[in-house]
């Protein structure tokens, strides 16, 4: 990608899209470059693992642009420093390591001191496909959302991803980010609303709601929803793209409407978004739900994405299947 | 009435105040873990002097009326379990008053066991080891991206350069020339569980840190002008970090406290409360010299 190339271009659009590749990780550090051009707070923060196309940001704010090297408690302790001074670190990283290696400097640094830090974490979920279980990140929303303070985003795709760093920028606190490298499904064009706390409802239907959040399972979702309508059920589909603080309104709206929820996410089935979702629909507006994500396991099996997703059946014909099952459940009781 | 800068002193009175002051903070040390359901005794004890001549001698420039004054030197206090000295100190320069520290670890109070944010003069709240240097390491970035001339001091207890955090930083105050970032050991020899050189040795300590691109220089932690004259001497090398290696004795001034790893943490009795102020001798009259 090259960032002068979409500088002129409008945010989503189809030139945009095809310039920026559609890559979450390379739209939110073009969305970083937006932030520290307008704003001499921002500082970018690495821990050796910056080179996505080249260093944009390093090249053209070498001052604010800080490699720790492979030290990621060292990297979260700095920025937690510079917080205190009133910069605002740009932290990215891989997401594993961000929160669970520095995991403590996170929340005493970070969290505790309310420091207005952000983490943008790659190779979120499977994502690292081939990689293996060392650089699958399923546990990071449980981690990042016990932490009082912390606000926790995951974008549905690229064009969403830049909008979400944007707004990370601007929200007071700790905000942690997740992202992945490869090219996802697009889900937004130009139009693109983004709250921090405030989901999106892509689809409306009234049999059931398809609650998803982060990168690809939102487009899987979507794509669940279109073999059902095939099938005669209308599944409602909100991008939940702010774990926390969750849109309670939006889902006791959905479970008062269509009675049935089902969570998809790329993340182990305890404490992501499916935790969060019952957590809050249990007190506002209790439905019978389904919580698709990651069983309690490591993922082994070495493959490619996609392959991943399916075994785990969050690709769209397993959400649509997940869809059918809980319909089906419901009706026999 | 405290004194607050005993460096504007005549030189023979100076010293002889600052280890008036450093009584003065042990005394308030016993009775907090005497009062209270317990203290950091052994570590409290070793690193009185360290934040009496930080805080009495002139090396902070801190305004306890202004705990935020823009233009400050920062301490971060990193071995925060030792808070009954940080709070004393704090107290005795002015911070909060003396008499709250009859709350130390009372119901209600602000005095944490290990210091929270919100009480004044304390930078980062501090307990879980391993975290003041990689904090002192942006502060002291951020100085230097602005071009502005406070200091970031951090103060580490000896058994915490076990956590790796410590050595992470240590090599990036290094890479990024922090010259205006200095470290402070208190080097007491002793840990929870016993000695340090039994639990998981740290010598060759000093070469470690000059390994790691320090400029370092080894003080007695308890001679007062020792420290004064390290202290006011930073930065010792133009673009390296300053450490200053602080040979301190865990426990110091309270004979059945020193050395002993039984007391890294304990709660004193009455009758220890009074062998350990027997120990001290007479409570000083500080500022008496003024």
């Amino acid at each position: 990608m090259s960032v002068a190339s979409v500088a002129d271009l409008k945010v989503g659009s189809a030139a945009w899209i095809e310039r920026t590749t559609l890559s979450a990780v390379e739209t939110c550090r073009l969305a970083q470059l937006e932030l520290a051009r307008n704003d001499e707070r921002f500082f970018s923060l690495e821990a050796d693992l910056g080179d996505f196309g080249g260093f944009p940001f390093r090249d053209e704010f070498p001052g604010r642009s800080i490699d720790f090297g492979i030290a990621e408690a060292s990297m979260i302790g700095a920025a937690g420093g510079l917080s205190l001074r009133g910069k605002i670190p740009l932290i990215n990283t891989f997401a594993s390591f961000g929160l669970m290696r520095a995991c403590e400097q996170v929340r005493l640094d970070l969290c505790y001191h309310k420091a207005n830090a952000k983490i943008f974490g790659t190779f979120a979920g499977l994502q690292a496909g081939f990689s293996g279980p060392t650089h699958h990140s399923i546990e990071d929303i449980a981690i990042a959302r016990a932490f009082p303070n912390m606000t926790v985003i995951a974008p549905a795709d690229a064009v969403s991803a830049y909008w979400a760093t944007l707004a990370a920028g601007h929200h007071p606190g700790p905000v942690f980010v997740r992202l992945a490298v490869d090219v996802t499904a697009q889900v937004y064009g130009e139009d693109c609303p983004f709250e921090i706390g405030k989901g999106n409802t892509l689809r409306e239907g009234g049999d059931l709601t398809l609650v998803a959040s982060g990168l690809t399972v939102v487009a899987e979702a979507l794509g669940a929803a279109k073999i059902l309508a095939g099938e005669g059920i209308e599944a409602r589909v909100l991008d939940l793209h702010t774990v926390k603080p969750i849109d309670r309104e939006l889902l006791a709206q959905a479970a008062r409407e269509t009675g049935l929820l089902i969570t998809v996410e790329e993340h182990t089935i305890y404490g992501g978004l499916g935790g969060a979702v019952a957590e809050a629909v249990a007190e506002e507006a209790p439905v019978p739900m389904r919580i698709l994500g990651i069983p309690d396991s490591y993922a082994e099996y070495v493959g490619p994405y996609p392959e991943h997703l399916r075994r785990y059946g969050l690709d769209a014909a397993g959400i649509a299947a997940s869809a059918r099952q809980a319909l089906a459940a419901r009706r026999e009781r | 009435m405290a004194l607050t800068n005993a460096s504007e002193l005549p030189q023979s009175d100076r010293w002889a105040d600052l280890r008036d002051t450093a009584q003065a903070l042990r005394h308030h040390i016993v009775h907090m873990a005497a009062d209270s359901p317990g203290a950091h005794v052994g570590g409290s004890m070793s690193v009185t002097e360290i934040l009496t001549v930080l805080f009495f001698d002139g090396v902070l420039h801190v305004d306890p009326s202004q705990p935020k004054m823009e233009g400050r030197d920062y301490l971060i206090f990193s071995k925060g379990h030792a808070s009954a000295a940080l709070y004393a100190a704090l107290a005795e320069r002015g911070f909060f008053p003396v008499e709250e520290l009859k709350t130390y670890k009372q119901m209600g109070s602000r005095l944490a066991g290990h210091s929270l944010k919100s009480i004044p003069g304390v930078e980062l709240a501090t307990g879980s080891l391993g975290h003041g240097l990689p904090v002192g390491n942006g502060v002291a970035m951020a100085g230097k991206y602005d071009g502005l001339p406070y200091r970031t001091f951090v103060v580490l207890g000896d058994g915490e350069c076990q956590e790796g955090s410590v050595w992470e930083a240590a090599m990036a105050a290094a890479h990024y020339k922090l010259d205006n970032l200095v470290a402070i050991v208190d080097r007491n020899g002793v840990q929870e569980d016993g000695p340090t050189e039994q639990i998981m040795a740290l010598e060759p300590f000093a070469d470690k840190w000059r390994s790691f691109g320090w400029e370092v220089r080894e003080v007695d932690g308890h001679d007062v002008e020792d420290l004064s004259k390290a202290l006011h001497a930073v930065p010792f090398a133009t673009g390296k970090p300053s450490l200053v290696l602080a040979r301190t004795v865990k426990g110091k001034g309270v004979s059945f406290a020193e050395h002993a790893h039984s007391w890294h943490y304990g709660k004193l009795s009455s009758e220890q409360r009074e062998r350990a102020l027997a120990d001290l001798g007479p409570q000083p009259v500080r500022g008496g010299r003024s």
